[in-house]
């Protein structure tokens, strides 16, 4: 019994063990090097040189552009995701309601999604929103004069944002999905108890998509924090660096530059400020999550 | 029993639902309509209308556009896409499905450190991974070649599709698979013949999802790929926008229809596969 027992293990052990060899050679070790690199000085042309903290001393102190990109990357974060999220969930919670041709306006909704970061999107976006581009024609529509969409540092940062914005499609799948499991007697008896469309919103569909929200929350903060294609294509990080971002300095600093352990450097800054926001939308979650039955994952 | 005057409320409230759907999709999709319409207008009337129907109908920039900057031409590029994306999905789909069956259907010494690791690294950010990845990929000598897309596929890379595989297997009843074994057929006839074949809905939505993230994936060939010969549509046309100083932007706009073009198309093809590979990644309670 034991015997067959033991040779059912590593059958299995067998199945995960591409996964595990993949996660040694392409994850684990990558990680634990980055961390070593960050403390040298490593062009590639000659072996990595040990430098202790200077990097991190020299980001903190000499390297303008880090603030500048540490900042915009934060502002970057702070407009797209809720926003996303809230354009999500709203259209989401319409298109649950049984309406005719709830299809087409589902695909519609989504479609803009499925292109991601793509070069082509951030093409037509730079396109739509240049001085003379489509977004002004339609102003002047109105009677508004154009506004310097990609071209004022001012508002350059929100313009870019918008892209992601619009892309809300597949956290709109997830709370839809997640909208249709809610039991409909927990509605129908909130109803004999008289209770507000308001009161039906707070207290049975905002807990029970709670985990939906967190999940969403989650994903899509490590994804903004982690931009490039977008801003980079549509403004190459301008006007004046107002779109600048991390990401876009540790590209610079490692293929430009190459000074990869610089670069290390500032990947481990990035890492360990989205590990922070994370931590703190982990350790909220417990005030605001509701769980129905505890599975202990996620 | 409905009052009249809540019958009424009822048809206003609708209308007004409708008119926001309607209104607001217009919204989503005008972009969308509007890069078509612009690849088959003429470059002065581009910024002239808003319109989607162009005033005279002009097809030359697709041709034009077509031919690229240099001595390489959009063929090539959309090639190129084909030739990296076509063996990381096939990878993909089958060394996730390998993994998720041993996760889902056996139990082996730390199992449970594995998954946890696995969903850890769901989480992990790739920019930590980027420059040592790259050092290394380049030790191994294979830069400016598809391999570093290609080779990780073949070991699950994307913890993303080996957990929605997971979910989707401990969905499935266990009852055919213990018939199976009844009837004398080892783990791998299993998944060959019946578990394998039960899990091609989630198979076919995770090969739609890898083949449109690796199709325009950009920082991945921006990294990777130097020879011009080997540049991906993604690099193709960020080439043609930075180089063309009067752009014609008709040409533009052809070809980023064309390299969007594939991914519609799976889209309309396959839009069941899509929504059901979304709900059912798991993430349930």
């Amino acid at each position: 019994m034991t015997a067959r027992l033991k040779r059912k293990d590593l059958v299995g052990l067998l199945y995960v063990l591409p996964w595990l060899v993949g996660f040694l050679v392409f994850k684990l070790y990558p990680f634990v090097m980055s961390f070593v690199y960050s403390f040298c000085d490593y062009s590639m042309l000659k072996p990595p040189k040990f430098v202790g903290l200077y990097n991190f001393i020299y980001m903190f102190t000499k390297d303008e552009l880090f603030p500048k990109a540490l900042l915009n990357t934060i502002k970057y974060v702070i407009i797209t995701v809720p926003l996303k999220i809230s354009f999500a969930l709203f259209v989401a919670i319409i298109l649950n309601m049984k309406l005719k041709g709830i299809n087409l306006f589902r695909t519609v909704y989504y479609l803009p999604s499925i292109f991601g970061g793509s070069v082509a999107i951030s093409i037509l976006w730079r396109f739509l929103f240049m001085k003379e581009g489509i977004v002004n024609k339609f102003l002047s529509l109105f009677g508004i004069e154009g506004i310097n969409w990609l071209g004022d540092p001012r508002i350059a940062m929100f313009s870019v944002s918008l892209l992601a914005v619009w892309q809300f499609g597949s956290s709109m799948v997830l709370f839809l999905a997640r909208l249709k499991e809610i039991p409909s007697e927990l509605y129908e008896a909130a109803l004999v108890d008289g209770a507000s469309k308001l009161k039906m919103f707070t207290k049975i569909t905002l807990p029970m998509i709670s985990p939906i929200m967190f999940f969403n929350l989650v994903m899509q903060t490590i994804n903004a924090f982690q931009e490039f294609t977008g801003p980079y294509i549509i403004t190459g990080g301008g006007p004046v660096n107002s779109t600048y971002l991390l990401s876009m300095l540790i590209y610079d600093n490692a293929f430009k530059y190459f000074r990869m352990g610089y670069a290390a450097a500032l990947s481990w800054v990035q890492f360990v400020i989205i590990l922070i926001f994370t931590a703190f939308i982990f350790r909220s979650s417990t005030y605001w999550t509701y769980y129905e039955y505890d599975e202990g994952r996620f | 029993m409905y009052s009249q005057s809540k019958k009424a409320k009822n048809t206003i409230s609708l209308f007004i639902t409708y008119a926001f759907l309607i209104l607001f999709g217009l919204f989503m999709i005008y972009p969308l309509l509007w890069v078509v319409s612009a690849a088959f207008k003429s470059n002065d009337e581009i910024f002239k209308s808003l319109s989607l129907i162009p005033q005279k109908i002009v097809t030359d920039s697709f041709i034009k556009g077509w031919q690229g900057t240099g001595q390489y031409t959009f063929g090539r590029f959309f090639v190129n896409n084909f030739i990296l994306v076509i063996p990381v999905v096939f990878f993909t789909i089958i060394s996730s499905t390998l993994v998720a069956y041993g996760f889902a259907r056996f139990n082996f010494p730390l199992k449970r450190l594995f998954f946890v690791i696995l969903i850890s690294t769901l989480m992990l950010p790739d920019s930590i991974n980027l420059i040592p990845r790259y050092i290394l990929f380049n030790a191994f000598g294979w830069v400016d070649s598809y391999k570093p897309f290609i080779i990780p596929s073949m070991f699950a890379s994307t913890p993303f599709f080996v957990f929605m595989m997971i979910q989707f297997m401990r969905g499935l009843p266990r009852e055919i698979e213990e018939a199976a074994i009844i009837d004398g057929c080892n783990s791998f006839q299993i998944l060959l013949r019946v578990t394998g074949p039960l899990c091609k809905t989630a198979m076919i939505s995770m090969g739609i999802f890898q083949f449109i993230w690796t199709w325009n994936d950009f920082l991945g060939p921006l990294i990777y790929i130097n020879s011009v010969e080997k540049y991906t549509i993604a690099l193709g046309l960020r080439m043609c926008v930075d180089s063309a100083a009067a752009i014609a932007w008709n040409q533009i706009m052809a070809m980023t229809v064309i390299a969007m073009l594939p991914c519609i198309i799976i889209f309309f093809a396959a839009q069941k596969y899509f929504v059901e590979g979304i709900a059912t990644s798991g993430i349930k309670g």
